[in-house]
């Protein structure tokens, strides 16, 4: 099953093991997922602000694009999602805005297009249970901690992904591969977002508190579908001999799935979480 | 500190444009606290962002010298959990645009420390730019 992909400008940099690990074990469960063609940044924010304009016209190009490719686009990043999704909700929400929008790209977006993120493709489309079936490395007893962050979820009346103050799709997701997810009181706490260029201390102390609140709850790794979180939780901790790795799902599913190392992706990361997997690696071969 | 309310500071041009921008009626807000309640970032603010909707509310413009709305990271917590429906992360965006918009930048690039610039995620910096210069 081929399904369009929108990579976004983090995952084709650096978090080029996301895109990575992503394709491969969308691969290994059926799904191609193809690149739109001439895509562009989203512009890395949803516009507050009602009279701005401008910061819709990026988006709605990326929607424009998909829409003329197939009836569905997919993103990894949270928040390409993000921006995605509450753009396309705005200009529903408001034809005029849409009208002009359209009138200044020269171009007739319908506002017909589905995104998903890839998770929704995993649970309403595969299925968990069906995901089960194709692991075939169980990450038997790994204590996993899902860390949802904020952009994945919010605002609920424009994201619908799942329960915004109690989420269970990255749970889900952690017992379908056989490890066990971690509750940790801070799993939907912000990590800084963009404080991170403005005040880079006011991030990692957000971060810290996350990251310290999984270790005391038992964590191995943390899970995040998101490149800001997993900037914001990991490089506070790279000179840290005792780090907890921050890796996306789909790295997490790449070993799961008993994919090469070469489709983990995990090269980039601060805390290598290699140790961690390779164990799991291990076990099952023994 | 103290200061002067009115009649015209509430019904005042500024509280008008921040109304306008952000799209919400500030005077929904009936300061519960909520949203302060659940700020993860409220401990580094010079304002809870209770009160910077209260001083939106009474016309108060020295709320854009505030660090709170550039501490604000729009994590979207407060209007997960506002029982009026007031959507706060639009109006610390509405005071933010207003600041912007006025010339006041809040980052300098040339201060940025030149390791972090090499290893931050793209869609910090186009994102982070978008929020904190015009």
């Amino acid at each position: 099953m081929k399904i369009s992909y929108y990579p976004g400008c983090t995952l084709s940099t650096k978090a080029k093991g996301y895109d990575r690990s992503g394709r491969a074990v969308a691969a290994a469960l059926g799904m191609e997922l193809v690149e739109l063609p001439d895509w562009q940044c989203c512009g890395a924010t949803f516009p507050l602000a009602t009279d701005n304009s401008m910061a819709l016209i990026a988006p709605t190009r990326v929607l424009h694009q998909a829409e003329e490719a197939g009836d569905q686009v997919a993103a990894l990043c949270a928040i390409c999602y993000h921006v995605l999704k509450r753009t396309q909700t705005a200009l529903d929400r408001d034809p005029e805005m849409l009208e002009r929008i359209n009138w200044f790209m020269e171009q007739e977006y319908r506002g017909e297009v589905k995104v998903v993120h890839f998770l929704e493709l995993l649970r309403d489309g595969l299925g968990w249970e069906a995901l089960a079936e194709r692991v075939t490395q169980p990450l038997k007893g790994l204590r996993a901690a899902p860390y949802y962050g904020c952009l994945l979820l919010r605002p609920y009346d424009e994201i619908h992904l799942d329960d915004p103050e109690d989420p269970v799709i990255l749970h889900d997701l952690i017992r379908a591969l056989g490890a066990e997810p971690v509750d940790f009181p801070f799993n939907i706490e912000c990590c800084g977002s963009y404080l991170t260029v403005k005040d880079p201390s006011i991030s990692a102390d957000l971060s810290r508190q996350i990251v310290a609140s999984a270790r005391e709850h038992g964590a191995e790794v943390i899970v995040t579908a998101c490149p800001l979180c997993q900037f914001n939780l990991d490089y506070p901790q790279r000179e840290s001999l005792e780090g907890i790795p921050i890796v996306y799902f789909t790295q997490l599913m790449a070993v799961a799935l008993g994919l090469p190392e070469t489709d983990w992706g995990v090269e980039d990361l601060y805390v290598d979480p290699r140790p961690v997997f390779r164990e799991m690696v291990a076990e099952t071969v023994r | 500190m103290r200061t002067t309310i009115s009649a015209d500071k509430v019904r005042s041009e500024f509280v008008r444009e921040v109304e306008e921008i952000s799209g919400e009626d500030l005077l929904a807000c009936n300061q519960c606290g909520k949203c302060s309640a659940g700020c993860p970032v409220a401990s580094v603010m010079d304002l809870l962002p209770s009160q910077v909707i209260r001083m939106a509310q009474l016309g108060m413009e020295e709320v854009l010298e505030s660090r709170t709305i550039w501490i604000c990271a729009s994590c979207l917590t407060c209007v997960t959990r506002c029982p009026k429906g007031v959507d706060l992360p639009r109006l610390m965006e509405a005071l933010r645009e207003i600041a912007l918009r006025s010339g006041v930048t809040e980052i300098d690039l040339s201060q940025l420390p030149e390791d972090l610039v090499d290893e931050l995620p793209q869609l910090a910096i186009v994102g982070g730019f978008r929020k904190y210069i015009k």
